[in-house]
């Protein structure tokens, strides 16, 4: 079947299987730093945004994002420069596997989270895993990104 | 120089990492470049009947047992292991072939169309199993170690014990779940095998190599790639995989990757060994803990690995920070049906350090002593002596660290608080560890096996390069190396580069594991330094070498373990605050309060960075992480069912530094990483007992268990 799909801001039309996954869609036009691991939604590694929310690519169907907007991590490069040097300054970055991922979700954050509190931050990082950093870094670094570090 | 080494820098390796540009072993491809899977064992234990195989399509290959030199076996510790089950299997999972070619698809087709016919033994399940059996899966009494420590003269003590005390703790599984699966790519060409990868470890998979294809030293090239978190996991593990990519490029005569799905990783590579842990104390009429016996019994698995410097670790720990004159420590690493028990961050210090301060606390319990004060009578001093009668040569902090523990997390206050809050029916709990870890490796391992070498290059430009065979897996390798070089030659660190090892360049300076990068690799690199800047004007570009030596006044005997086990300890007090759920018996928890003697910090935000994950990694052993085995399968194989702490889990954590030096460590530096993990799982199973107050041996601590004492009793 073929779908039309908005990637980093770029009109393209694939011609896809029904069971292929978003995942799937941008490994075929080579973007690296979305990753798959869990295959199952849980891990966060392949997250992208979808019309500027996160998905998992890894189980999202392609079909279903037809006509919507994809957005990787290529494409806030400016805005990912700039939280990532929050990152590095509180020592979040150590593997940094899942880094890529964890960006995504702080820039949609970013646009759609009401209440910049710790407990709401938490919450919505909560699909994305790491197991280097206890998530402490993350924090502060989120706050400061958001200016509502104390 | 008036430089802090300690102020934080820049880490080089994150800009890659945050674009996503820095390439892990998934991201790699080779021109040709084709994919293995492995066709695992179904079974727990059995003979191998016979394997049908389909036809191939073209460009598709089977690589099994045939393919590989006898006598077929890998050498990690021992060589008890195949790299292709040759024609038993031990555990569900094993190795038995791989399937290789170009598509994933047609590859998973082909696995599934493989029928292999067992011939079923009795599997050994569990520990008692194992020492009992009389079908043993490793030499006469299916140990793959069994040793005795002894101090003092327990005998002795035993006479004249005012009180006697004794308890039995147990620990589950763990499994790393470093983000990034195992990885690697074998690359055969004109003769040469190159390894690519995600690994701790390129000399062990070099060595491991050079023995099981019986190479010459040239024909064996290994290339760490980024790799995306190990914690132990990739210390051992990737040898067996490079084992089998390379016989796979062998036989394909094109390179070949194998990547693991994160499901396959959980179920079947390297764990952390579970144990049961008996203590018995004798103690005088002031309380004073005279002697102690100890019977420790960790779960080895399948396979040897490397259960035998764990099972001492653990040993040599047993202890605690608590100085007992009398010891009789036994302990036993029993073989099992189940997947490898392997190295974990702490290797097999977690393990005892719960037993001995679940054990310490239930002695207060039982006679009503103060927990705190009980403790602190028992404490380890200058001078003492340790588990193995080596001498604490350093200044130790702990009383000092625990006033201060006490100061930030207003201990007191709120432990009387808390018993006020609980009769109003609000479960709060708070609990306190105290613990050390043993730097480097255990016993005289850097001296009679590593014997590391290091290399700085300086170049034309001025620039100078590190050669090591040590590795940036996350934990800052790369940037406290490059520290410790630019600050001893007082250049920018702009100017000293650090790049993926390559055995082909670089020098063996041993394995990334037991913080020895900074307290050892890290010393050799500052006398490298040092001997370079006397240097620096002879030529353009120069090289020089340091070695490892093993520090005056220390001693060890392996066959007896008499000695120092090791040349620095590092210490920590943890304190957890957790609130339970009263219906529930879910635990959230509050606040973490850290204090750690690390010698000199490198770099403050990677020490940090260390201090929070492995606390919180600490809590996720001791807490949600369950790992359960029935029948020879986990009954957790997936990341949906084996979970780990996420952004939720997670405590404030508050930690802090109170430094003693360590004269051979760079500047001062002793080990890290393991230490911030061996304290939470004690504090946070003593603070659930608080919040309860029932007494808990086990961990993880888990709901149902919980609700299971109180219903029943123990």
């Amino acid at each position: 079947m073929k779908i039309f799909l908005k990637i980093n801001k770029k009109d393209m039309e694939f011609d896809i299987k029904g069971s292929e996954t978003v995942y799937d869609i941008l490994k075929s036009i080579n973007i690296t730093s979305v990753r798959k691991s869990c295959d199952s939604g849980v891990c966060g590694l392949c997250t992208v945004l979808l019309n500027g929310k996160p998905i998992p690519s890894c189980s999202y169907l392609a079909a279903k994002a037809d006509g919507g907007h994809i957005t990787t991590i290529e494409a806030v490069e400016e805005e990912a420069e700039k939280f990532g040097r929050f990152m590095n300054e509180e020592g979040a970055v150590q593997c940094a596997y899942c880094t890529p991922g964890f960006v995504l979700t702080v820039m949609s954050m970013k646009d759609n989270l009401k209440n910049f509190d710790d407990e709401s931050i938490n919450k919505y990082l909560v699909g994305n895993l790491c197991r280097c950093s206890g998530y402490q870094g993350h924090l502060r670094a989120i706050k400061k990104y958001l200016g509502v570090a104390e | 120089m008036g430089r802090d080494i300690a102020l934080s820098i820049r880490r080089d390796d994150a800009i890659a990492k945050i674009s996503g540009e820095a390439k892990y072993t998934c991201d790699v491809k080779f021109e040709n470049m084709l994919y293995g899977k492995t066709l695992r064992s179904k079974i727990a234990r059995g003979k191998i009947k016979s394997i049908k195989y389909p036809s191939l399509p073209e460009g598709y290959y089977i690589v099994d047992k045939d393919d590989v030199p006898k006598p077929n076996k890998l050498k990690i510790l021992k060589s008890d292991m195949s790299v292709f089950a040759q024609d038993v299997v031990n555990y569900v999972g094993e190795p038995i072939a791989l399937v290789v070619g170009e598509d994933k698809e047609i590859i998973d087709n082909i696995l599934s169309k493989i029928e292999v016919e067992y011939e079923n033994i009795q599997p050994i399940l569990t520990l008692e199993e194992g020492l009992n059996t009389k079908e043993p899966i490793y030499g006469d009494n299916n140990l793959f170690a069994d040793y005795v420590v002894e101090k003092g003269d327990i005998n002795e003590v035993k006479n004249r014990a005012s009180y006697v005390y004794e308890g039995e703790y147990e620990t589950g599984y763990q499994e790393q779940f470093y983000l990034e699966t195992q990885g690697i790519i074998a690359d055969f060409k004109d003769g040469k095998i190159t390894i690519y990868g995600s690994m701790q470890c390129p000399y062990y998979i070099k060595n491991a190599l050079l023995d099981f294809f019986k190479a010459d030293s040239d024909k064996i090239r290994v290339v760490q790639l980024t790799t995306g978190g190990g914690f132990g996991g990739k210390e051992d593990y990737p040898s067996l995989i490079a084992a089998q990519a390379a016989a796979a490029s062998i036989k394909c005569k094109r390179p070949v990757k194998i990547v693991y799905d994160r499901d396959e990783d959980i179920e079947f590579t390297t764990k952390r060994h579970p144990s049961k842990i008996k203590l018995k104390s004798y103690l005088d009429d002031n309380f004073k803990v005279i002697g102690m016996e100890a019977d420790i019994i960790l779960d080895g698995g399948a396979y040897a690995s490397l259960s035998e410097v764990v099972l001492q670790r653990a040993m040599f720990a047993i202890s605690g920070v608590y100085n007992i004159e009398n010891l009789y420590v036994k302990g036993r690493a029993v073989a099992t049906n189940k997947a490898i028990s392997g190295a974990f961050r702490g290797f097999g210090a977690p393990q005892a350090f719960f037993a001995i301060e679940i054990h310490m606390e239930h002695i207060a319990k039982k006679f009503n002593l103060n927990p705190l004060d009980f403790k602190i009578n028992n404490l380890i001093k200058r001078g003492d002596k340790s588990s193995t009668g080596g001498t604490f040569r350093d200044e130790i902090k702990l009383k000092e660290m625990i006033k201060r523990a006490e100061i930030m997390s207003s201990y007191n206050e709120k432990k009387s608080r808390f018993k006020e809050e609980r009769k109003e029916g609000k479960l709060k709990g708070i609990g306190m560890s105290l613990f050390f870890h043993g730097g480097g490796f255990t016993g005289s391992g850097e001296r009679d096996h590593i014997k590391a070498k290091v290399k700085l290059l300086k170049k034309i430009d001025e620039t100078v390069e590190i050669l090591i065979s040590n590795v940036e897996m996350g934990q800052g390798a790369m940037t406290t190396s490059r520290k410790i070089v630019a600050y001893t030659l007082n250049i920018p660190i702009e100017k000293v580069i650090f790049e993926n090892p390559d055995t082909d360049r670089v020098p063996d300076s041993g394995p990334t594991v037991a913080s020895r990068t900074t307290v050892v690799v890290g010393e050799l690199l500052r006398e490298a330094a040092e001997e370079l800047k006397n240097r620096w004007n002879e030529n353009e570009t120069l090289i020089v070498e340091a070695d490892y030596k093993y520090p005056e006044g220390y001693e060890w005997d392996g066959d007896k373990f008499k000695g120092d086990a090791y040349t620095s300890y590092s210490f920590g007090v943890n304190v957890v605050e957790v609130e339970v759920d009263s219906i529930t018996y879910e635990s959230t928890i509050k606040n973490v309060y850290a204090v750690y003697d690390i010698g000199q910090a490198i770099d403050e935000r990677i020490v940090k960075g260390q201090i929070d994950g492995g606390i919180v990694q600490g809590l996720g052993y001791a807490g949600i992480e369950v790992m359960e085995n029935k029948e020879g399968r986990f009954l957790q194989r997936t990341s949906s069912d084996y979970i780990i702490p996420t952004s939720k889990d997670v405590p404030y954590i508050y930690s802090e530094l109170l430094c003693e030096p360590f004269k051979y460590g760079p500047y001062g530096a002793k080990a890290l990483g393991e230490l911030t993990f061996v304290g939470s799982p004690p504090a946070y199973a003593l603070s659930v007992e608080d919040a309860l107050g029932l007494e808990i041996s086990n961990i993880p601590v888990r709901p149902e268990n919980i609700l299971e004492v109180l219903r029943h009793g123990k």
